[in-house]
């Protein structure tokens, strides 16, 4: 009695468990699951991952403050008693000032390339998805931006408006806008002339759901991954301004900064001045493997 | 009783650097409820654009189409989207036609979303119309287009477009993408559900292996204009334009007598940025006559349902 009324009911109800097995996973579950399998990307995020807590938690680390230090210990060598990482020309502790250095430049690095990615993909994709007159006004203006070399415009900007971290935002935003839109822009109209779009407007879909379901999840992947790429760059133009005195003011600690006050100690001891570099270059490296990997696993494979 | 579709005068001009590509040239028919109706001709004639005009994908220069009766040009947005369920497109590229991050069941569902179907309700219906397209919605609902071959990527198409309940269907070279053996199955499909559901096809194709296959009457293009119209058997038997005379001979063909020597027609169709003046075939015709170059044929009917533009007809 009960293995014929199983044998009924089982075709009737369709076994869901069947879906899950023979369904291919998400898109983004399969990105992770590509992710995992990179050991460069893997090994890069886990060091943009101490990076990134190291300059959260800078005040909890850090041995000392970062802005006091003491005449009688100055330049001290790496692996000094006290100053694992030696002190700075002004005695001041460099383990502790690279934490918190960190701090400030990736705030200085990474707060522009978030603005210019959500207003520079808005103005990009409105621009690429209406065309026309605005399309004109939108990619002529960041054409003139464009045309610039990023380290001249973000040393007029800065220049213009003066130091200071504020400042230093700012002009890194303006520099990093115009190349976003461009990307937008582009991925925008490419996607736009796609049969799948036009099926959708045949299917009776107005503007809003075409671009909420059927351009913004074809575009973002693109521009998110471009976008990546441009952090390095971002940390290089923050440290520069900051180096070249455009950037944050003294005493505050920044890697450009310290690069730059550490500049004549190089003759003395060549190796503490070399350490603010030395962070500057890994971690724009680490930013450069994250979105090779990224651009990797994001790809869709058609 | 007025024909599903009417069609009038039909035109669109694509403006270039230099001059006007003209597209869709003073195009007209009607197509009558059940019936399939063939549109062949050479690649760049037109046949596409007339599609998307149709489906107002594109604006029309001049020319009026008209759906049961109703002028679609002068439908308002809410009245064209509901006009739009009746009335779908099937399109040739089975790779650009599906939005790579949507798998099959939400690609099928969204049709029915934006007219305010609920959400568990329209997948629901997305995985009937899947299996009526032979796809096991358990095995290919959750599956992404890059997941699928391209004959299982055009019956998802085919089930997007069938999921609205259309009236009529416009197949935009639904199989010209597709290998040989896969097209039969893709055809037969259409059939099928064309039986099933009462519809009507536009079948636009260049090929006419395709077109005798699956159509009742056929319409011939040639550079944005129609050069002859009829039922298959009359068109595929008794050719009377030289351009449908040559395009039928110009078919391949499995028997080895029957094989030509020489092509019948040669060369590119000309540019139709500066189409030839008067007929448009003439350049390429083995009949033109220094009247051809003048003046532009229009088309007569020879039966009652054969109509031919060539001034081979129109001096008798």
């Amino acid at each position: 009695m009960l293995s014929v009324s199983s044998s009924e009911t089982a075709p009737a109800v369709r076994p869901s468990h069947v879906t899950r097995v023979a369904g291919p996973p998400s898109y983004w579950r399969l990105v992770g699951r590509r992710l995992a399998r990179d050991p460069v990307t893997l090994a890069a995020g886990a060091l943009l991952g101490a990076v990134a807590l190291s300059a959260i938690f800078a005040p909890l680390l850090a041995p000392y403050d970062p802005t006091t230090g003491s005449i009688r210990l100055r330049l001290a060598s790496i692996g000094a008693p006290g100053h694992p990482l030696g002190t700075d020309e002004q005695g001041r502790d460099m383990l502790s000032r690279l934490l918190f250095g960190g701090r400030m430049t990736l705030l200085a690095a990474l707060t522009p390339i978030v603005v210019a990615c959500v207003f520079g993909s808005a103005l990009g994709i409105v621009a690429g998805y209406l065309g026309g007159v605005l399309n004109a006004v939108i990619m002529r203006v960041s054409d003139v931006l464009y045309a610039f070399p990023a380290i001249l415009l973000a040393i007029a900007i800065s220049g213009a408006l003066g130091p200071g971290l504020g400042n230093t935002l700012i002009s890194l935003s303006v520099v990093f806008l115009p190349r976003i839109i461009r990307v937008a822009e582009a991925v925008t109209v490419q996607t736009k002339s796609l049969e799948f779009v036009s099926a959708a407007r045949a299917g009776g879909a107005g503007p809003w759901p075409i671009v909420r379901y059927h351009l913004l999840p074809n575009v973002l992947a693109p521009i998110l991954v471009f976008t990546s790429t441009q952090v390095s760059l971002s940390i290089i133009l923050a440290a520069g301004l900051s180096f070249l005195g455009l950037g944050v003011t003294p005493p505050a600690a920044e890697w450009g900064l310290m690069l730059n006050t550490l500049r004549q100690s190089i003759y003395v001891n060549a190796w503490v001045p070399a350490l603010p570099g030395l962070a500057i270059f890994v971690v724009s490296m680490v930013f450069n493997l994250l979105s090779d990997g990224l651009r990797d696993a994001m790809e869709l494979r058609t | 009783m007025t024909p599903l579709l009417e069609v009038d005068g039909l035109v669109k001009h694509f403006p270039l650097r230099r001059g006007t590509l003209r597209a869709v040239d003073g195009v007209s028919f009607r197509i009558e409820l059940g019936e399939t109706l063939g549109v062949v001709g050479e690649s760049g004639c037109g046949k596409s654009t007339l599609a998307r005009l149709i489906l107002r994908l594109i604006d029309a220069d001049a020319g009026e189409v008209r759906f049961r009766g109703e002028d679609l040009f002068a439908a308002s947005d809410t009245r064209l989207k509901r006009v739009r369920r009746d009335l779908q497109l099937v399109f040739q590229d089975p790779y650009a036609s599906l939005n790579p991050r949507m798998t099959t069941r939400d690609a099928i569902a969204f049709n029915l979303l934006i007219h305010g179907t609920a959400r568990s309700s329209a997948r629901e219906r997305a995985d009937a119309i899947l299996d009526d397209v032979g796809l096991d919605p358990a095995l290919f609902g959750g599956r992404y287009p890059h997941e699928l071959s391209g004959g299982q990527r055009q019956r998802v198409n085919i089930a997007r477009a069938l999921v609205l309940d259309p009236c009529l269907m416009v197949l935009d070279e639904p199989v010209s993408a597709l290998d040989k053996s896969v097209q039969a199955q893709v055809l037969n499909l259409l059939q099928r559900v064309k039986a099933d559901r009462a519809l009507t096809y536009l079948l636009i194709s260049h090929d006419l292996n395709v077109i005798e296959y699956v159509s009742d009457r056929v319409i011939v293009m040639y550079l944005g204009q129609v050069v002859e119209t009829g039922p298959v058997t009359e068109l595929t038997e008794h050719p009377r334009h030289p351009y449908t005379q040559a395009l039928f001979a110009s078919a391949p063909t499995m028997a080895p007598t029957q094989r030509l020597e020489r092509p019948p027609i040669t060369g590119d169709p000309p540019n139709p940025v500066n189409p030839p003046s008067g007929c448009r075939f003439r350049t390429r015709c083995a009949f033109a006559m220094p009247q051809c170059a003048e003046v532009s044929p229009p088309l007569l009917a020879l039966g009652p349902q054969h109509t031919v533009a060539c001034h081979l007809f129109t001096t008798n």
